[in-house]
């Protein structure tokens, strides 16, 4: 194409040449990023900032990094030799490749697992809670102790901020209704994330629960208690966000107490849908593991229903009466907790074997 | 204690497992062997309202267990390595199991420490998680387990196996104890002849899902077992 436009041939093969190596160099970079994250939880975070800083830099033109990529790859094709550049860098790169793989193929390096020794924190404050105690102390246990929950809830960090992505720009401030959204998404964010894979966490020792002597209300109840400590926790923190204007602050609010009574109730409900297991070791960014269809409908009522209800409302009636619209929800939902939690309950129970059989099966 | 009737288990049509009636009493240490696929699991499985039968139904202790919960009380049982919480230490898992049955850490402790001989130092104190631990080790942990708050029916599934055989012996010990001295029902299944019956009063063999043999045990047993499992062998060379 760039030929027949007028383009020098040696000037496009040596640009499609470089492109080549590009591609190669990230293929064989992926492979060593990967290498590492797969070893530490939160091996991704340094990639997120390194790039947030390049795009930073770029964006504010500090250092203009587009221009000055796109120069390196015109002066590439302009003169042909610079091109030993790029691949000399995916010599490198697959020569370090080379050497972890190898170091990776003997298989007692592998079969050889690290044995932690075990740091227990005092959790006896949960005793106040009662019947549910002991599992609450075993789920905190659960997300302290194994790679996929942990970094799950170091993700909570990125919940509890994203409202910084949308604050400071002008363009959002005047969307109402992105509060909404926002509220119910870094409060929640913990809501979200542990709930829907509820009770897939337990799905190791699933036979054992329910050979156990418990109360399938009692168990549930703990997650439920759980997460509504994580969304005022996640809302107190968030408090700061007053800065830009108290209709932000106001709408978290709302968005906290509709998270405590609807989307706690719903996300359990939608629990019982779970039919994948879930293996605890693994890391926990992009690890789909356990996700199904059921993680991607449950989204709908409980992100975009809040939002929409909010949006009509504040624009029909007004921003105060779209608050109030999502604080009675809210309290609807905690006043007949009792109730919801009973059909639940139900719920799960019906599910019962089909839980079982589905979490004894090697997905 | 427990009864069985017109039990039958079957997954697409065929069937795994089919029992007219088996009655256990109180006390009494019941062992079930036969080869894989016999229907052991499905068995205990049913028991523990696992897996729902596909007709008939068990009885323990008056209360129908694919009915009521009422059996988890006094029911306590180690299938496999799925009962045990591996992020958790032995200790917690222990007390985990304790709160779960009304026992507290004093009652726990009192019971654990009757077991140190049997967890011969490797499961207290040691502060692993019950992932890190070998598979004899997390079986010794996981039968400890199930003894907590006294139970009045025990279900193991294949506890000798992984066992080295100083622990086999004092298993089986345990295992007497229990249903002589206290009056626990035990249920146990084995591979190992010599090992049920040494600890079983009463032996039933199940293949392809059917009770062929329900023997009291006695010095002949052993032999007479032994023989059935070798005719076996026999008979499947023959038609080969």
């Amino acid at each position: 194409m760039l030929i027949t436009e007028g383009y020098a041939t040696s000037m496009v093969l040596t640009w499609m040449f470089t492109m080549t190596l590009i591609v190669l160099i990230n293929n064989f970079l992926n492979f060593i990023i990967e290498a590492f994250s797969a070893e530490k939880e939160l091996s991704f975070l340094p990639i997120i900032i390194v790039v947030g800083v390049l795009f930073g830099l770029d964006y504010f033109n500090v250092l203009p990094m587009k221009t000055l990529i796109g120069d390196a790859l015109i002066s590439v094709a302009n003169n042909p030799i610079l091109i030993l550049v790029p691949i000399a860098v995916l010599l490198f790169l697959y020569a370090y490749n080379f050497k972890i793989l190898k170091g990776k193929l003997f298989l007692d390096s592998s079969l050889k697992s690290k044995v932690t020794e075990v740091k227990a924190a005092d959790l006896s404050w949960t005793k106040r809670f009662g019947d549910i105690a002991p599992f609450m102390q075993l789920d905190l246990k659960l997300i302290w102790r194994n790679k996929r929950t942990k970094s799950m809830a170091m993700l909570l960090v990125i919940g509890l901020l994203y409202g910084l992505f949308f604050y400071p720009q002008p363009m959002y401030r005047d969307m109402e209704f992105m509060f909404a959204f926002i509220g119910v998404f870094s409060t929640g964010f913990f809501l979200i994330n542990f709930g829907q894979f509820i009770p897939a966490w337990d799905s190791g020792y699933y036979k054992m629960l329910m050979s156990q002597n418990i109360k399938y209300e009692q168990y549930l109840r703990s997650k439920f208690i759980l997460m509504v400590m994580s969304v005022v926790i996640l809302f107190v923190l968030g408090i700061p966000y007053v800065y830009f204007g108290w209709k932000i602050l106001l709408a978290h609010f709302a968005a906290a107490i509709y998270n405590i009574g609807v989307n706690s109730h719903v996300i359990l409900y939608g629990g019982s849908f779970n039919r994948k297991k879930i293996d605890l070791d693994k890391k926990a960014a992009f690890n789909y593991q356990g996700t199904g269809a059921v993680q991607w409908i449950i989204g709908i009522p409980l992100m975009l229903l809040p939002m929409g209800l909010f949006g009509l409302t504040n624009w029909l009636v007004g921003f105060e009466a779209a608050i109030a619209l999502l604080m009675i929800l809210g309290i609807f939902g905690i006043v007949f907790h009792k109730k919801l939690m009973k059909l639940i309950t139900k719920r799960y129970l019906d599910s019962k074997y089909k839980m079982i059989d589905a979490f004894s099966q090697d997905n | 204690m427990i009864h069985t009737k017109e039990l039958s288990k079957a997954y697409n049509g065929t069937t795994v497992l089919n029992v007219e009636e088996l009655n256990i009493p109180k006390g009494q240490s019941f062992g079930l062997v036969g080869n894989n696929g016999a229907g052991k699991t499905t068995y205990f499985s049913l028991l523990l309202d696992l897996i729902k039968p596909t007709t008939g139904s068990i009885i323990n202790n008056d209360v129908v267990v694919e009915q009521s919960e009422d059996w988890k009380p006094f029911t306590s049982s180690f299938i496999d390595e799925s009962f045990l919480i591996g992020y958790l230490t032995p200790e917690e898992y222990f007390y985990f199991i304790g709160d779960l049955r009304g026992q507290n850490k004093a009652d726990v402790d009192a019971l654990t420490s009757k077991f140190e001989d049997f967890f011969n130092g490797e499961i207290i104190g040691k502060k692993k998680y019950l992932r890190d631990l070998s598979k004899g080790n997390q079986k010794k942990a996981g039968i400890v387990a199930a003894l907590i708050g006294n139970p009045e029916v025990i279900i193991l599934d294949e506890p000798f196996a992984n066992l080295d055989p100083t622990t086999q012996i004092r298993l089986k010990q345990v295992l007497k104890d229990l249903a002589q001295k206290q009056g626990v029902t035990v249920l146990i299944s084995s591979h190992d002849l010599m090992h049920v019956t040494d600890v079983c009063e009463r032996i039933v063999v199940l293949e392809k899902g059917n009770v062929i043999k329900d023997l009291e045990t006695n010095p002949a047993t052993l032999k007479e077992l032994e023989t059935h499992f070798a005719s076996g062998a026999m008979t499947s060379q023959e038609e080969e």
